[in-house]
């Protein structure tokens, strides 16, 4: 449980208590259990109408967070998944095949953690190795060849951090996504879903549109990261959150998201399914725009806007 | 300085190199675009002084000279990023962590861009994005070879996500330089790591990397802090990165103008027939000699780094 969480916890309890006495005396007690409804509604409006970055960052780390393979579940049917890089081996930190999406064929991609210890530890936490970013990579050439749309899902705290990851090449593994994906001559639409850790992230979020939901974090560096480097002090990542600007609202504000997907009150993990009907319309939506346009058109507006983010001062242009 | 001076010897004609400690003849160190003669350590070299090793002399021309970094943030961490900036600019002379430009390799017409570590540790923020895509989009629009000279530590945190975005949009600028077939060449140079590894200079259809530079994509703190184990020696090196099938070729300082324009020559006489470099450098500015020019530099500028060339030293000899 959250911090924040603990006083709507507490009041849960309460209201369950005496609900279970009500049921149980001939005390009418629906008064008391009205007014604590009402309270606990109200306190919960505040609550998560205030959220800090650092809060959000907890609710998108919560271990009962719907991962993508629960949203394929949730969203799509007939997913069959394919494996391995056709290179070095297959990477369970990365999960995907096609799928559909209601009638639509796709083909879904993303990073996933893992929810028993096991999965985890199997998963590599969510953290991919080149051979994770090459299996993406050729699921969506894949894609292409069959004129599927692809969908990402984002969720890692950053590609992984070894000897092996750097000896197969874990930076050129993702350059190559980022240049590929900005040529793929298909639709595709990322969402991040929980975090969104720097590069490794990043291999699998140039697209036509990219979404966030509510509580996600996208982010040059992990807050911890930031901190250290900062203060010398991980304990600071609060402070480091609020300065990266980090949260789904602030990168819509700053241009760089494109739209922020709700989730219901009190975050993902205490309603998966609403969540998941949320992302459903959204994804449909997204993609019912993008194949308005022309494959060309498309490209080139995908190009625009990538060419489109940065932020700088220039007084005189060189003249070309 | 880079390089100690011994005593009783008259300071800038001997000098003690920080790698292997051997004296040194200067004009013999600066003749070698700084490679200590006696162990062939590579010392960092400014933008400028890149230019001056790849270049034919006065044939530079500057692209982009004006842009500077905005604060999309307002982020203020230890210290404001403003003041970040204005130290850079005082320490470097530049306004920027990369030049961008264009001129004459071995009278091959060359887009060219040069990172400089010295300013925020060649951290890759928006106008270092914007400035190489520009210049890579320059070199499509001319026909003109491209040469990337890397030295970065990574993506520049204070700008956030704008940052990480840089590294999308060079790439995507470089899918459509590849598409027209114009010969792009990346040289990783010491050091080349974090995010910026993971986008343009990564990307290249060749890839030189300077001897002993350190390239690599996760910090190898991180990596030992995660595993809780020492890494092997070596580790993410130039050299490591040639075993690993990661780089074309570790070239020495002298020889790398040499080995691009040999690789130039042999795209160009496979290309005749496709559209041809329509981009020319007018008059050629009368120079000083190279060593001479890179002796001046060292005197202004490069004392100031002393002690960050000591650690990068120390981590290259994996002390």
């Amino acid at each position: 449980m959250l911090d924040f969480e603990k006083h709507i916890e507490d009041m849960e309890k309460r209201l369950d208590e005496l609900k279970r006495l009500s049921a149980g005396s001939k005390e009418d007690l629906s008064l008391e259990i009205d007014e604590l409804e009402r309270q606990l509604a109200e306190h919960k409006t505040k609550v998560y109408s205030q959220l800090t970055p650092w809060q959000r960052v907890q609710i998108a780390r919560h271990p009962d967070r719907p991962q993508t393979r629960d949203f394929i579940e949730m969203i799509f049917h007939d997913f069959i998944e394919l494996h391995g890089d056709r290179l070095y081996g297959d990477d369970a930190a990365i999960v995907g095949g096609p799928a559909f999406l209601d009638g639509r064929a796709v083909m879904v991609i993303g990073q996933h953690k893992g929810h028993t210890t096991r999965e985890r530890v199997t998963c590599n936490f969510g953290s991919p190795h080149p051979e994770g970013y090459r299996k993406a990579l050729r699921l969506m050439k894949l894609a292409e060849k069959f004129n599927l749309p692809v969908i990402t899902f984002i969720d890692t705290q950053g590609a992984y951090p070894g000897v092996g990851a750097e000896e197969r090449g874990q930076a050129w593994a993702i350059a190559d996504n980022l240049m590929r994906m900005s040529q793929l001559r298909v639709p595709i639409v990322a969402v991040n879903i929980a975090e969104g850790g720097s590069g490794g992230a990043l291999a699998l979020g140039v697209a036509d549109r990219l979404l966030m939901l509510e509580n996600a974090w996208y982010s040059v560096i992990s807050p911890e990261g930031c901190a250290s480097i900062l203060y010398k002090d991980a304990a600071k990542a609060p402070e480091a959150a609020e300065s990266l600007k980090m949260t789904a609202d602030a990168l819509y504000k700053n241009g760089i998201v494109d739209e922020v997907v709700p989730e219901p009150v009190g975050g993902a993990h205490r309603a998966p399914n609403a969540t998941a009907e949320n992302l459903h319309a959204a994804l449909n939506r997204a993609l019912e725009e993008i194949s308005a346009s022309p494959v060309g058109t498309m490209l080139d507006l995908r190009y625009a806007k990538l060419r489109a983010i940065g932020a700088f001062e220039e007084p005189q242009p060189t003249p070309q | 300085m880079s390089i100690n001076t011994k005593k009783g010897i008259p300071e800038g004609i001997w000098s003690k190199c920080a790698a292997c400690g051997e004296v040194i003849f200067q004009k013999e160190f600066f003749a070698g675009y700084k490679v200590c003669p006696g162990c062939s350590f590579h010392y960092p070299l400014s933008a400028h002084e890149r230019l001056d090793t790849l270049l034919d002399m006065g044939t530079f021309r500057e692209l982009d000279a004006n842009m500077t970094s905005a604060n999309p943030l307002a982020f203020v961490g230890n210290k404001p990023y403003e003041e970040s900036l204005e130290a850079s600019v005082a320490n470097t002379g530049l306004k920027e962590a990369v030049v961008t430009g264009y001129g004459k390799l071995n009278a091959r017409t060359v887009v060219i861009a040069v990172m400089d570590f010295r300013f925020i540790g060649g951290s890759m923020g928006s106008v270092v994005g914007e400035k190489i895509t520009r210049a890579i989009e320059y070199a499509a629009k001319k026909h003109a070879p491209l040469i990337i000279v890397a030295a970065s530590g990574g993506a520049r945190m204070q700008e956030g996500m704008f940052s990480l975005a840089q590294m999308a949009k060079t790439s995507a600028a470089l899918g459509k330089l590849a598409d027209k077939h114009v010969p792009y060449i990346s040289i990783m140079t010491h050091p080349t790591t974090g995010g910026v590894t993971a986008s343009f200079p990564a990307l290249a259809d060749i890839i030189i990397a300077e001897p002993g530079a350190l390239i690599g994509f996760t910090g190898a703190r991180v990596i030992e802090d995660t595993l809780k184990e020492k890494l092997p020696d070596g580790f993410q090196t130039a050299e490591f990165m040639l075993e690993h099938g990661m780089v074309d070729m570790v070239v020495e300082r002298k020889e790398i103008k040499g080995e691009i324009a040999a690789l130039l020559d042999m795209f160009q006489m496979g290309a005749a027939g496709r559209p041809q470099a329509t981009l020319s450098v007018g008059d050629i500015v009368p120079g000083a000699d190279v060593a001479r020019k890179m002796q001046k530099s060292m005197q202004t500028g490069v004392k100031k780094s002393a002690k960050n060339i000591k650690t990068q030293v120390k981590r290259l000899q994996g002390k």
